[in-house]
């Protein structure tokens, strides 16, 4: 058809230069010397100040990873990655806390400004004393971000508002320094260090992330958010995110990710873990809008993560929500392991991969626990020369009895150069568990945009609509301002993208 | 309003369009009949500018402007709107968004303030219960799940809150029994006015029982071979489509 062609060079002209975060801040930084070796891993932990436990830790991590391998089975294809050719530490190098905003390096501010963070908010991210504990405007639902500036996170609000519920919310270094017990028990239970090649990179040379604690009976009252970019030139991010829910507590925690635009690719190789106890629920929301590269495939961040929960306690619940717009390459399965009997796991996943990006992402829910259930839904949409494979392992122990899981897979194509894949697993070991799957692939049909174009919308909003409708399944996951951002960025993302 | 004059167009290098001559004034209603594969919806697709269909030659003048130069949306602000044989289901989009979308969308085009959710709400409610439609119908995706009846009386509704100066119908009486007949009619009755044209593309003379055009033609082959009142129409139910061909 003559309409598809044509579709196709109005979004693609419509998306290139579109990725609106892809600016630079000029700020003074402090860097280890590039390349990776145990001197490096001893720098950061040095730097960090951290007890000796932690530094051994991370030196067996750091041998566990030279002798694993980086995995090919992905569907996905890049050069070579040269480790050594990295910094794996930087960070904004003001280190006295200042006292006003005045005192702030103006480009910092700048960049929070460019990301929409409101000023008092910005007050509290760039560390100025007594900046406030109150919500910044009247009525509206306080959301206490934690923001991570390449290396290092540079600020946390809200903090003593929930310490007052007994909460713990802040840097895993601080967590490090002041919680120590906790995170000792904790880190690497639900990702060992030598989980994968990239999970054994990160715990070898993880520089920041955040921590969280819900305690017992404790429902958090706000949003937990994160805010990661990485700024630097050659740097690699390697955030590790823990988060423990203890009995009968809830928590929502969002993330988001920009990146500068740059032509060289940034690893970005993050750890989350989760750990759910009895009657904890955890709602875990990403929208991930790292730099994808630009329409030829030049530059854009690889994005190797490894995010995995625990429910360890019956009824828990943790729900992974993610729509993944950004980075060059997506490797990445949010998964749970049903422990607890009667536990949930839920993932509901948007992933477009538009001009030369390509995602391999998808879960795995291992079903351990009785009556343990898990649903899955996942939509891919690719567009331009976008690759997008849904990989997801559903695995059902002997233990598991009466476990359910159903798994519902949709891609939508959009152009005639894109590829959908579906690689579903399934390991049933159990008589009495039910597992479903369903998958379709469709095209944004012709007619479709016809009709929304006859009764008067422009071909850039009838795209936006239809992919909306889409992955409506999965936006109506998310909490209400990341469900409108998330709908402006899929048709940013998109613009054009119709076939 | 209408004036379409020496229109030929192709299908996939396929010659449809013969030379279609056809005037619609302001305020008249016209209908267009013919046998399977004359041309018709040919016709109402390249009037509202579906692509795939190329225009070989002729000119069509809506309101004095270039029809044929203008996007699909940009025919739509202008107020041409065509009621789909086949309307397409959206899965996913709520009808509501939808119509709201749309109607915004023209309204912008044409320099009106746009509606929030709420003033949006109290129109279509005012335009559903003049239809007789249930307002179930804007909390459903976009003809998702629709019965053939459900996505015309869609159509209608979405027709009577654009309210559009040339309304095409294309064979939106195929498949209808005598109620939604009925609710199509009454739709475009009710637009009647001195600055309100429609095209009726039918097949059958039932639906002119309900919407009296002021003149019937006759397409075949990709032309119209012959016009008249609405007594034609009747004509051609009686003795059908060959008396017509034989007289062309």
């Amino acid at each position: 058809m003559p309409a598809v062609t044509e579709t196709i060079d109005t979004v693609q002209s419509v998306t290139e230069g579109a990725y609106k975060w892809g600016f630079e801040t000029d700020i003074e930084m402090e860097f280890a010397p590039k390349g990776l070796n145990e001197d490096i891993v001893r720098f950061i932990s040095r730097k960090k100040n951290e007890p000796a436990w932690l530094l051994d830790w991370r030196l067996k991590a750091f041998a566990m990873w030279q002798k694993i391998e980086e995995p090919r089975w992905p569907a996905v294809s890049y050069p070579p990655i040269d480790y050594q050719d990295a910094y794996y530490y930087a960070a904004p190098k003001q280190t006295v806390k200042p006292r006003s905003l005045d005192e702030v390096d103006p480009e910092l501010l700048k960049t929070y400004a460019k990301l929409g963070i409101p000023l008092k908010e910005q007050a509290i991210l760039a560390g100025v004393e007594g900046a406030g504990e109150t919500p910044s405007e009247g009525g509206r639902m306080p959301v206490a971000v934690d923001a991570v500036f390449d290396s290092v996170s540079v600020a946390t609000t809200f903090k003593a508002r929930l310490e007052k519920e007994g909460i713990i919310f802040c840097s895993i270094s601080e967590a490090v320094q002041n919680h120590p017990e906790l995170v000792r028990q904790y880190l690497g239970t639900v990702v060992p260090q030598g989980d994968n090649f990239y999970a054994a990179l990160n715990s070898a040379v993880f520089t920041d992330g955040s921590f969280v604690y819900i305690p017992k009976g404790v429902r958090c009252p706000m949003e937990l958010s994160t805010y990661f970019r990485i700024n630097a030139k050659s740097t690699g991010q390697f955030e590790r995110t823990l988060i423990i829910a203890d009995e009968g507590s809830t928590v929502s925690y969002l993330e988001g990710c920009t990146a500068p635009m740059r032509d060289e690719n940034q690893l970005h190789a993050a750890v989350v873990e989760l750990v759910a106890l009895d009657d904890a629920t955890i709602k875990y929301s990403t929208v991930q809008n790292w730099y994808p590269g630009d329409a030829e495939g030049r530059g854009g961040i690889y994005n190797f993560v490894t995010k995995r929960a625990q429910c360890r306690g019956r009824r828990s619940k943790v729900s992974w929500t993610q729509v993944e717009t950004g980075s060059a390459i997506t490797w990445k399965y949010p998964s749970c392991v049903l422990l607890g009997d009667d536990s949930v796991g839920e993932f509901y996943s948007v992933a477009i991969t538009n001009n030369r990006q390509q995602a391999d992402t998808g879960t795995k829910m291992i079903h351990v626990g009785k009556r343990t259930t898990s649903t899955i839904v996942s939509k891919g949409i690719s567009a331009g020369r976008g690759q997008n494979t849904y990989r997801g392992l559903v695995r059902v122990a002997p233990t598991a009895g009466s476990a359910r899981n159903f798994t519902q897979c949709d891609s939508l194509l959009i152009g005639d150069q894109c590829g959908a894949h579906t690689v579903p697993y399934i390991e049933n070991r159990c008589m009495t568990a039910k597992v479903e799957h369903e998958a379709t692939t469709s095209r944004i049909a012709e007619d479709q945009l016809f009709y929304c174009r006859q009764r008067g919308l422009s071909e850039e909003d009838a795209v936006g609509l239809i992919v909306n409708g889409f992955c409506r399944e999965v936006l109506k996951e998310l909490p209400m301002e990341f469900a409108v951002e998330a709908q402006k960025l899929l048709q940013i993302s998109l613009e054009g993208s119709v076939g | 309003m209408l004036k379409i004059e020496g229109l030929t167009a192709e299908v996939e290098g396929k010659q449809i369009l013969k030379g279609v001559d056809l005037e619609v004034p302001a305020g008249e209603i016209h209908a267009i009949m013919g046998p399977n594969g004359s041309g018709k919806s040919t016709l109402s697709y390249v009037l509202s500018g579906r692509e795939g269909y190329e225009i070989t030659g002729g000119s069509v003048s809506f309101n004095g402007v270039d029809l044929l130069a203008m996007e699909p949306e940009e025919r739509a602000a202008a107020g041409l709107f065509l009621a789909f044989q086949y309307p397409v289901e959206l899965p996913g989009v709520g009808n509501a968004l939808f119509l709201r979308t749309a109607l915004n969308a023209v309204r912008k085009a044409r320099g009106e303030s746009e509606l929030d959710a709420m003033q949006f709400l109290k129109l279509a409610r005012e335009r559903l219960k003049a239809l007789h439609i249930s307002e179930d119908m804007l909390k459903r995706g976009v003809n998702v799940g629709f019965s053939g009846g459900e996505k015309k009386r869609n159509e209608v509704l979405q027709m009577a809150l654009l309210q559009p100066k040339l309304a095409i119908l294309d064979e939106t009486d195929s498949g209808l029994d005598i109620d939604a007949l009925k609710i199509v009619a009454d739709g475009v009755n009710a637009l009647r006015a001195p600055g309100f044209s429609a095209l009726v593309i039918t097949h059958y003379q039932r639906l002119l029982d309900y919407i009296v055009p002021d003149r019937v033609h006759v397409l075949m082959q990709g032309r119209i071979v012959q016009s008249g009142g609405p007594e034609l129409a009747k004509q051609l139910e009686a003795e059908g489509y060959a008396s017509v061909q034989a007289a062309a």
